[in-house]
């Protein structure tokens, strides 16, 4: 069974008296350590998507079942837990937490959401800052770092607590080309070391070509799959 | 739990300014709070002092029904020697009974021999009612501070009106229960200063020159005045005593005798229960300070965080930690401004003290303000910041727990 597996997803939003369709039949199964692109322009869905996966919204009609648990059943504090437990996220504007450190934010979810114990706390973030090249910056505050370098500690944030399933919400639109392209082979070195699954979305089409498995997302829609060498079945 | 005071330290010292003025509102309202109880205890523990060890004594036992005609000064309501032996047995079996002093109260003619005036006087045993007011002495300021037989110290009123002074012979003429009327000649050997409240304009004589000015066949003794050794045991030693005494009854089996604390004596009770009154009202204003300031900052926190919630919500922070984080903020808040607001607080009491302000109050001049601050109070009022704080930031806090991150991320 697939990490991911969803099957006839709809998902409406009410936005005052106008009924808004997101996402249609949407339908995909994603493996584990896969490295998967949804993509598609603005208002295709991409986000919506991510988010249901996610575990931060709920689909309105169809299933969806990440790690083999029904997302759609969880209330709030199952969701966080298992958000806690299996997900990790990155995000478009970095979201780091500006009064900690570069070490404390990649510490964050191994204390405050995971409860680690120290030593193997500190194990785990030298092994992350290592991994992505930021250990002689663990002391800078994110407003002391370039974009790049947010997230290339975002990217180690997403990974520390060991997860499942890494969601990243266009992780490079806030940066240069060559910095996005760095980020993107950051993410693929780490689902090779970590064999964790990556989904990401993008509309940038030089970052897309990066993905081992894309879907393309139109008008709510799934208008195409992509096999480009990964390990997923559509 | 650690980590949630470090974040939220630095949370706090983010907005440095913000956090400083927030926490100096709220130093001020402890500040102002312990002036006031620091001021307004003084003078209400100076005043019950005054009262208490000067005039008063801390207890009053009497006949039953003394106290309803107490104005009249009613001979005919004074104690037998057998009920006054009986009152000094109980009193010798309750250890905290510091001293006690026998009282005949009563009002007569005082005359210059030019002139003639009413007045109230105490026959008293010195020793005894030197015990039982141990600042009687210091109201005496002119003449001996003793009471002797064959003296009389005299209201300072009198002396003032009269021009009387120590050494003049007077006549102190009475009636006695009887009805007949008797004068003694009395030496004034001091003039007392008059106080604020019942029997502060009230003259001294030898319990022995009160028997012989009264004819009194034997002793009578109108009241009883009670030191105890720890005021705090006040109310203790109160029923107590009314307890003892429940069972001594009169001919026709009505209770004999009245007990009643200088609550029940002194009009000032209802003054210092307005002090306690106002202290509690500017506690209520120090609470409100707190909450609104402490809850404002906290809705301003939040709503700058709203992203940086939704992050930490994203990532698996459970809600009940979010509200965690919020409400240390606010705690930290009133812990710093608790301890700002004491440390001046008690600073200001204290130079206060040094000062040594002087105030009068009714005709007493020249009270010496002494303002002090008790641990209790601090703690207390560091307890009501602290508390209020918490209250303040839980609002804001639960709101921020209850977040969903999905539109938290997306707040722009």
């Amino acid at each position: 069974m697939g990490l991911v597996v969803a099957e006839q997803i709809q998902k409406d939003y009410q936005i005052g008296e106008v009924a808004l369709r997101a996402l249609s039949g949407v339908s995909f199964e994603i493996e584990p350590a896969s490295f998967v692109s949804f993509v598609g322009p603005s208002g295709s869905g991409k986000t919506t998507l991510l988010n249901l996966i996610g575990c931060l919204d709920k689909p309105t009609e169809g299933t969806l079942t990440v790690a083999g648990t029904d997302v759609a059943s969880l209330d709030r504090k199952q969701s966080a837990a298992f958000r806690g437990a299996n997900i990790g996220f990155i995000f478009q504007d970095f979201n780091l937490i500006p009064v900690l450190t570069v070490y404390e934010n990649i510490e964050y979810p191994l204390l405050m959401v995971q409860n680690i114990p120290p030593v193997k706390r500190e194990e785990r973030v030298m092994k992350l800052l290592d991994a992505v090249g930021m250990a002689d910056q663990e002391n800078k505050y994110p407003d002391q770092i370039s974009g790049g370098q947010k997230q290339r500690v975002a990217v180690a944030r997403a990974l520390v607590t060991n997860p499942k399933l890494v969601l990243a919400d266009e992780p490079t639109a806030n940066l240069d080309s060559k910095t996005a392209y760095m980020v993107i082979e950051l993410m693929k070195k780490m689902r090779d070391e970590f064999k964790t699954t990556f989904i990401f979305s993008t509309h940038d089409q030089k970052i897309v070509g990066e993905a081992e498995i894309i879907y393309t997302l139109e008008d709510g829609e799934i208008a195409g799959r992509q096999n480009r060498g990964g390990n997923g079945n559509g | 739990m650690g980590n949630l005071f470090k974040i939220a330290t630095r949370n706090l010292f983010r907005y440095k300014r913000r956090t400083v003025l927030t926490s100096s509102l709220v130093a001020i309202g402890v500040i102002f709070v312990l002036v006031f109880v620091g001021v307004s205890g003084s003078f209400k523990n100076m005043m019950v002092g005054q009262m208490t060890d000067s005039m008063l004594g801390h207890i009053q036992v009497h006949r039953k029904g003394y106290i309803a005609s107490i104005d009249n000064l009613p001979l005919t309501m004074n104690m037998k020697p057998q009920a006054v032996k009986k009152l000094e047995k109980i009193f010798k079996e309750i250890p905290e009974i510091e001293s006690y002093s026998p009282r005949i109260k009563f009002g007569g003619m005082f005359s210059s021999f030019t002139e003639t005036t009413n007045i109230r006087l105490n026959g008293v045993y010195p020793e005894m009612e030197m015990k039982t007011l141990p600042l009687l002495a210091s109201r005496i300021t002119n003449g001996g501070k003793e009471i002797k037989k064959g003296g009389i110290v005299i209201p300072e009123l009198l002396s003032r009106g009269m021009k009387i002074n120590v050494g003049d012979t007077i006549v102190v003429i009475a009636t006695n229960k009887d009805g007949s009327v008797n004068g003694k000649q009395l030496r004034v050997s001091g003039i007392i200063e008059s106080v604020t409240g019942p029997g502060g304009r009230d003259g001294y004589v030898h319990i022995e020159d009160a028997v012989e000015i009264l004819r009194m066949d034997e002793m009578e003794i109108s009241e009883i005045a009670i030191r105890l050794k720890d005021f705090g045991k006040l109310n203790a030693v109160y029923n107590t005593l009314n307890t003892m005494l429940s069972g001594e009854v009169n001919k026709e089996r009505k209770p004999a005798f009245e007990v009643h604390t200088w609550e029940g004596l002194s009009p000032f009770y209802n003054i210092a229960r307005m002090i306690d009154l106002m202290s509690i009202f500017i506690k209520v204003m120090l609470i409100a300070i707190v909450l609104i300031s402490v809850m404002n900052v906290m809705i301003m926190a939040v709503y700058e965080r709203i992203r940086e919630i939704g992050t930490i919500a994203a990532i698996g922070t459970m809600p009940g930690k979010i509200l965690s984080m919020f409400v240390v903020e606010g705690f930290l808040l009133g812990i710093m401004g608790a301890i700002a607001g004491n440390v001046f607080g008690t600073g200001i009491v204290y130079i206060l003290r040094a000062l040594k302000i002087t105030f009068d109050f009714g005709r007493q001049t020249g009270l010496v303000l002494s303002p002090y601050v008790t641990l209790q109070d601090i703690v207390m009022i560091s307890l009501i910041v602290i508390v209020v704080a918490i209250l303040g930031s839980l609002q804001p806090a639960f709101k921020a727990s209850r977040m969903e991150p999905i539109k938290a991320l997306r707040h722009v």
